[in-house]
């Protein structure tokens, strides 16, 4: 009867994982009932560490599992864990204005437990999961509620995240490696096999330069304007960041912030707070040129060395100093591989490059892109795949 | 001659001074710590801040031995570390087919020797010398890529190299590493948390008077002043490129080329080329700007001089 309880209560855990956006099947369930028989039930610790060793496969589930571990199990008496269900019914479900999960990092984890007690998902869930699968910026995203996003927004974000794989330019390496078809011997193996065969040479080792992806700098604009689109491209950028070493992040709205070290935390919620925090002036006003200009003063000489693809992302309206801009833009250009502009005004058919702040862009990039959607990342794949290593020509609008 | 290594932080800093280094306190600090540590010592800094140049003073200095190894991207071990000599072997394996030698092993154990051991940089560093340990100087890690960092970390961390023919060489005294970076990209954590680190910044004016005329002997010193002075308002302006150290030795020494005895705008205008090196900041700066500056010089030297 004990037993029966407590592999019921393993069960709910998982699925209250699952809910949370972990990959959970059945079968690692069963795995860890099996471990959990054999390890006993001593310590808390040992059960945690049995639970995180059969339940997950991936380091950046730690953050979220303790948290939620440490939520669900609340009773300390291992012994007696048929009654931990309903403490943690009783914990999420009152309005308890103390109850310390309400700040929680982890909305996707909050609205997990909710699901554990039944309560539907509210409407409102369900039309803003809606908004994100056509992301075509009309209204619903328009939230301010930055620093998490909820269960159902990242659940499908991180479905069409794991498809998403960004084809960097790549360029050819100076290091050479062995290879069967290169124009260049390499001596060491044909010694290294010569000496092997008693002084014959059978087989003519050879060497080829290998290829390197170039590094990508995303410059992100979080005005008031733009910052659902950045929202969503900096959740993309902490997916690939956690590939990608060299990727570099940095925003801008009146001042320049680097959050590359922010978006090395593995938790996407949790990084993405991150980022909101160091940012003092998200959603606030946009000051373009001055940024690019912080840019070019403090930042390109570290950042944009190895070829590095920069991605700007802004709709380029400056009111301000179109001038400056412009000479901005244009020494951007000149420091790096490739500048791809990412601008959701595209999305609009028919968009003429009017504004003084577009046009003072426009001549010095290598491809204007619109991104308003999940379906233009994919483009933009595409695209950056394309510019590699042919010769840099003349601004081309795609 | 060969000397003791400095056993306080005055001492490091009366050491590096006698090869015509002037450090602040604080390289002085990282230098003898490094020093006394057995560590390796990272430096990074602008160009033009002497970072090179510790490493030269400190060779000569402690008349050590220097060995240069210059960073570029795909940097292999082969022009690094150690390299077989392949003609060398090819021929061998000639020669013993001729006299009919050719036992298998005997050859494979003749070929891969050290006769035909190639010295790179990396590998003469932890060799025994009799001046004692070199001054390795592995400069602008930075343009190096990573699988080179990555080779670097048994270096610098155990001062030994892998030669998988001939075994492990191991130093038997450590040689003094110095790695120099210009941050056109970060260096990787696993090599910085081997190293002692320090910032090399640009010396305030008195310090940077001290070393233009240590470096540039023949130069009048109303001039060096001048000179001095107009670089640091230039650093004040914010230009692409900075102006570094370097760029006041070397401006100081064209102006004593041609026998240039006060900064007046003319002059100025003319020999500009040898500190800015970017037309955006030339044409910023020449002209208005350089009377502006020169006219700042003059009014704080006159000052000086009332007060006096």
């Amino acid at each position: 009867m004990h037993d029966r309880r407590f592999a019921g209560n393993v069960l709910r855990f998982a699925r209250l994982l699952r809910d949370a956006g972990m990959p959970i099947g059945t079968d690692r369930i069963l795995l860890g009932l099996q471990a959990l028989k054999l390890a006993g039930l001593e310590s808390r610790e040992d059960f945690r560490g049995v639970l995180a060793s059969c339940l997950l496969d991936r380091a950046d589930q730690l953050d979220l599992f303790d948290e939620a571990f440490d939520r669900f199990w609340v009773t300390p008496d291992l012994l007696t864990l048929g009654g931990a269900a309903r403490q943690v019914a009783e914990q999420t479900g009152s309005a308890d204005p103390d109850d310390e999960f309400t700040p929680s990092a982890n909305r996707r984890l909050a609205e997990a437990f909710a699901g554990l007690h039944g309560t539907e998902r509210s409407a409102v869930t369900l039309e803003r999961r809606e908004a994100v699968l056509s992301a075509s910026g009309q209204e619903a995203l328009r939230q301010a509620d930055f620093d998490s996003m909820s269960a159902d927004e990242w659940r499908e974000a991180h479905r069409l995240l794991t498809r998403w794989r960004l084809q960097l330019p790549r360029v050819p390496t100076r290091r050479l490696r062995a290879s069967n078809r290169g124009h260049r011997p390499d001596w060491r193996r044909i010694a290294a096999d010569a000496a092997r065969r008693g002084g014959d040479f059978v087989h003519l080792a050879r060497l080829q330069p290998g290829t390197r992806a170039t590094p990508l700098v995303a410059l992100i604009d979080v005005s008031g304007s733009m910052s659902r689109y950045s929202r969503m491209f900096l959740m993309f950028l902490h997916a690939l960041a956690s590939r990608e070493r060299s990727t570099q992040v940095f925003l801008f709205g009146t001042r320049l912030t680097s959050v590359t070290r922010a978006l090395r935390t593995r938790d996407p919620d949790m990084a993405l707070r991150a980022c909101a925090q160091l940012v003092p002036d998200w959603s606030g006003g946009t000051r373009i040129g001055e940024c690019l200009h912080r840019f070019n003063l403090q930042w390109s000489r570290r950042v944009l060395g190895q070829n590095a693809t920069v991605l700007l992302v802004t709709d380029g309206l400056e009111r301000e100093n179109t001038a400056l801009l412009s000479f901005e833009a244009e020494r951007l250009s000149k420091s790096c591989h490739r500048l791809v502009w990412l601008n959701p005004l595209l999305r609009y058919r028919g968009f003429e490059p009017r504004a003084s702040g577009v046009r003072a862009i426009l001549p010095h990039v290598d491809a204007h892109l619109p991104v308003h959607n999940l379906n233009s990342l994919d483009d933009l794949s595409r695209a950056l795949g394309a510019l590699g290593r042919h010769p840099r020509n003349a601004s081309t609008s795609l | 001659m060969v000397r003791n290594l400095p056993t306080s932080i005055d001492e490091t800093s009366e050491l590096l001074g006698k090869a015509d280094y002037l450090p602040d306190r604080r390289l002085a600090t990282a230098v003898f710590l490094a020093l006394s540590l057995g560590r390796p010592l990272l430096l990074e800094g602008e160009p033009g801040t002497g970072k090179t140049e510790v490493a030269k003073a400190l060779a000569s200095a402690l008349g050590r031995r220097l060995l240069r190894l210059q960073c570029y991207e795909g940097l292999d071990l082969a022009s690094a570390a150690y390299e077989w000599n392949y003609a060398g072997q090819l021929l061998e394996i000639r020669l013993a087919e001729a006299s009919g030698v050719a036992q298998r092993e005997q050859l494979a154990r003749s070929l891969f020797d050290e006769r035909f051991l190639i010295r790179r940089p990396l590998l003469q560093s932890i060799e025994p010398d009799p001046a004692g340990p070199p001054v390795l100087l592995i400069d602008e890690l930075d343009r190096a890529d990573e699988p080179f960092e990555a080779y670097l970390l048994e270096l610098l961390s155990d001062f030994q190299i892998t030669i998988p023919e001939l075994g492990t060489r191991r130093a038997l005294a450590p040689p003094i590493v110095i790695l120099t970076s210009n941050r056109t990209r970060e260096i990787h954590d696993a090599v910085k948390r081997r190293c002692i680190y320090h910032w090399v910044g640009f010396p305030d004016a008195a310090r940077e008077l001290q070393i233009v005329r240590r470096r540039v002997p023949g130069i009048e010193a109303a001039l060096a002043a001048r000179i001095v002075a107009f670089v640091h308002q230039l650093r004040e302006l914010e230009l692409f490129k900075q102006p570094g150290v370097a760029e006041s030795i070397e401006w100081s020494r064209a102006l004593a080329a041609l026998d240039a005895v006060s900064l007046d705008p003319a002059m100025v205008d003319d020999t500009l080329g040898v500190v800015l090196k970017y037309q955006d900041d030339l044409e910023r700066v020449r002209g208005a700007q350089v009377e502006r500056i020169l006219a700042g010089i003059d009014a704080s030297t006159s000052e000086q001089a009332a007060d006096a």
